[in-house]
């Protein structure tokens, strides 16, 4: 785009005219729909505005991440909504970024079966939608034993058609400042050693960068010997017709995170496939050829230059999966859509702004993928070679 | 561009016996031969056990679960309700509509299927669309049938294909919007795209079955249906954008030039030369495109919209057929699959089609 002068920007005056009709016609369809709005809500007696956010929610969730009583605001039903969609979306992420590259390496791999099983699997998990896929793998959750009759064993993990009863981590004490110190040392690390991974690339000189991880690794330990150790592990006991202790995952959260990483895992898988193959087959003999090893050619050659191909696209599948994660309202996993689009908006009536409120926040999501995005692929453009 | 690429020799594989196949396939080292044996026995046990729950043990017909004995699965439910799983509770003596407005639909995708008609052919497609809906509904002419008593499989692919349909040409101008040089259409069809796509679906549908009701003038009251239709509509059309962008990305920029130089403007280039250069290009994507949304017609039964699913969680609730949910969900599963898997495999044969003639139309390197 020139420095030209505002009409010259606007595309001379056919272009501003063009530009102004759009305008124009936004504004009476804002207008028109707004005094729709207006007068309707009028009618129907909704109340307006976010003001309903500090009243009292009255309702319970069946899972919450951070402290949370029915009396408590529905800005806080927002806040626990939003952590499990958070909590099941980081789930799925992992585990569908490992059940595709594992089905990924296997489409590509010398086993014929290995490919067959692949294919099979790629092909029926991303041709069905996840709706059913959903239902199918709440229903087999459903159809675990009763708690009476529980697989599993005492003070390790039970399986149930009440839930999974897993191990779960505890923290007390300083274990805030032992988990930021840590955190705090991972990312110090991460950019010393870019630091001085530039320094050697550019200027050839410098410390290992090797180095940052070392010194990340002392500082996570100190801070956890420092603070006296402050996290435990707590795991489930039977007590009575139940469990106690550990961390209950839901029938629901469990059928929504597998299904969800066995529908993502098969996209990522193509996209693993697909980045495979791009590689020029002579990169990986020319690699060989001056004398690197299996591993350092995967590592050095094939890999670099595979997530040039698959980063972007597996940015978009995660996106979609924490979308996806929507679908819990089908089977009642309390996420952000089904507490807040869901219950509050049936209980306070005022869906323009319930459903609004939701919908930034997905676009947040999406707004902080495609920055991340930006980043990479800036990062990554130096490594691109003209073709 | 690199000349290896167009002038690749066709690699002539060797002719392998079975067992020099099986070497190299299957038995290639020891790691290779255990995760044989062991895939082997594993996925035979499943499909094995598949086989003998789906097919061969499986009872057919029947008026309740009572009459499922032996054991496999119980395709009784279904067939007992195969009318509306076809066609939800569309009233029996008026199936013949169905049927033809399934026909008219078949007319609407011609043009897409087959690539080498009239440009004008391409109205065939909101034509038909229309022409279904409207013998469905009766239009004052046949008895009338309210849309509640739409559903079924006939419903899935009328709002896919009607989503489509109506999503492209809006999806191609969205396209050339954010390709704009324009300053506010650009940024007005960017945000559009990216506001639809960065969040789900089932938001938008909640948007249609209770906030778009607020905003239509008092004592206007658009069906639930055709709400639906109108939001599945605009989700797609952002979609669609971003198959037909790659489309015209891929349109190289001497076309447009040599047209200008023939002396055709602006209208006569993008719609006589860049524009069909593009649609083709980006058939296979449009069809991708079009098989996720298909899937996503799933999801209607969450806002009360009986398609195939919510006939089949009806069913399941009904109390002579209770605790079937394994053949209801396999069954709805087993109707996308063969849909969106043929559709996948149509797709990608286009886009090979599409690559090899693509190649010669390139500028010389």
């Amino acid at each position: 785009m020139g420095r030209g002068g505002f009409m010259e920007r606007m595309g001379g005056a056919r272009g501003l005219l063009a530009q102004g009709l759009l305008i124009f016609g936004l504004v009476v369809l804002a207008v028109w729909l707004s005094g729709n709005a207006g007068a309707n809500i009028e009618a129907r007696g909704i109340s307006t505005g976010y003001g309903f956010l500090d009243r009292e929610a009255g309702f319970d969730i069946a899972q919450n991440l951070v402290p949370y009583e029915p009396t408590d605001t529905y800005a806080r039903v927002f806040l626990v909504g939003a952590l499990n969609t958070i909590l099941v979306a980081s789930m799925g992420i992992v585990t569908a970024t490992v059940i595709g590259l594992i089905a990924g390496v296997m489409r590509v791999s010398r086993n014929y079966l290995g490919r067959l099983v692949a294919t099979t699997y790629v092909e029926i998990a991303r041709n069905t939608p996840l709706p059913v896929q959903i239902l199918v793998w709440y229903n087999i959750a459903l159809l675990l034993p009763p708690p009476r009759s529980a697989l599993g064993a005492d003070g390790v993990a039970f399986l149930t058609n009440r839930g999974v009863y897993l191990p779960q981590l505890w923290l007390n004490g300083l274990a805030d400042v032992a988990v930021w110190g840590s955190v705090a040392f991972i990312l110090a690390a991460f950019f010393v050693s870019a630091r001085l991974r530039r320094l050697r690339t550019e200027h050839g000189k410098g410390a290992s960068p090797h180095w940052g991880w070392a010194v990340a690794g002392v500082g996570v330990l100190l801070a956890f010997l420092g603070t006296g150790n402050p996290i435990g592990i707590d795991v489930p006991h039977r007590e009575g017709f139940g469990f106690s202790g550990g961390f209950t995952m839901s029938p629901a959260l469990m059928a929504l995170w597998i299904a969800l990483s066995f529908y993502t895992g098969s996209f990522i898988a193509e996209i693993v496939r697909g980045g495979l193959t791009a590689v020029a087959k002579g990169q990986g003999e020319a690699a060989r050829a001056i004398g690197l090893s299996e591993g350092q050619t995967l590592r050095l050659v094939i890999l670099p230059q595979a997530m040039r191909v698959i980063v972007p696209p597996l940015a978009s599948q995660y996106l979609n999966l924490t979308k996806n994660s929507s679908l819990a309202v089908i089977i009642g996993y309390p996420d952000l859509v089904a507490v807040f689009a869901g219950t509050s908006l049936n209980q306070t009536g005022q869906a323009i702004e319930t459903l609004s409120l939701v919908m930034l926040f997905y676009l947040a999501c999406s707004l902080s993928v495609s920055l991340f995005m930006n980043w990479y692929n800036a990062q990554s453009a130096v490594w691109a070679t003209p073709r | 561009m690199s000349d290896a690429a167009v002038t690749r020799a066709p690699r002539l594989a060797p002719r392998l016996t079975a067992w020099q196949w099986a070497r190299q396939n299957l038995f290639g080292s020891v790691a290779d031969s255990i995760l044989t044996v062991v895939v082997a026995i594993v996925f035979g046990w499943l499909v094995w056990h598949a086989l003998d729950w789906a097919v061969i043990r499986a009872d057919w017909f029947g008026e309740s679960k009572e009459a499922c004995k032996s054991g496999g699965a119980c395709w009784a439910v279904i067939t007992a309700r195969w009318r509306q799983v076809v066609a939800g509770y569309y009233p029996e003596g008026h199936l013949y509509r169905v049927a033809l407005a399934m026909l008219f639909l078949a007319v609407a995708v011609f043009p897409v299927v087959k690539r080498d008609l009239p440009a004008w052919s391409a109205l065939l497609a909101p034509v038909g669309v229309i022409a279904a809906i409207a013998i469905l509904g009766g239009a004052n002419i046949l008895p009338s049938v309210p849309t509640d008593y739409w559903g079924g499989i006939m419903l899935n692919v009328l709002v896919g294909l009607t989503g489509a349909i109506f999503a492209l040409p809006i999806g191609i101008l969205l396209a050339f919007g954010r390709r704009s040089d324009l300053p506010i259409i650009k940024a007005f069809s960017i945000g559009f795209i990216e506001i639809i796509r960065g969040v789900p679906l089932i938001t938008l549908l909640f948007m249609s079955s209770v906030v778009l009701p607020l905003f239509l003038p008092a004592g206007v009251n658009l069906d639930k249906l055709m709400r639906a239709l109108a939001v599945v509509t605009l989700f797609s059309s952002a979609y669609m954008a971003e198959a037909v962008r790659g489309g015209l990305q891929s349109v190289p920029k001497g076309q447009r030039e040599a047209a200008h130089a023939l002396g055709l403007g602006l209208l006569q280039t993008t719609g006589l030369v860049v524009l069909p250069q593009a649609i083709r290009i980006s058939i296979p994507a449009i069809v991708n495109t079009f098989i996720g949304l298909f899937k996503d017609t799933s999801l209607l039964y969450v806002i009360a919209i009986l398609e195939v699913t919510g006939v089949i969680r009806q069913a399941l609730s009904d109390f002579s057929w209770l605790g079937l949910e394994n053949e209801g969900y396999v069954f709805v599963a087993f109707v996308f699959w063969v849909a969106c898997f043929s559709m996948s495999r149509w797709s990608a044969s286009l886009e090979k089609q599409t690559g090899k003639e693509a190649k010669p139309a390139r500028e010389p390197a």
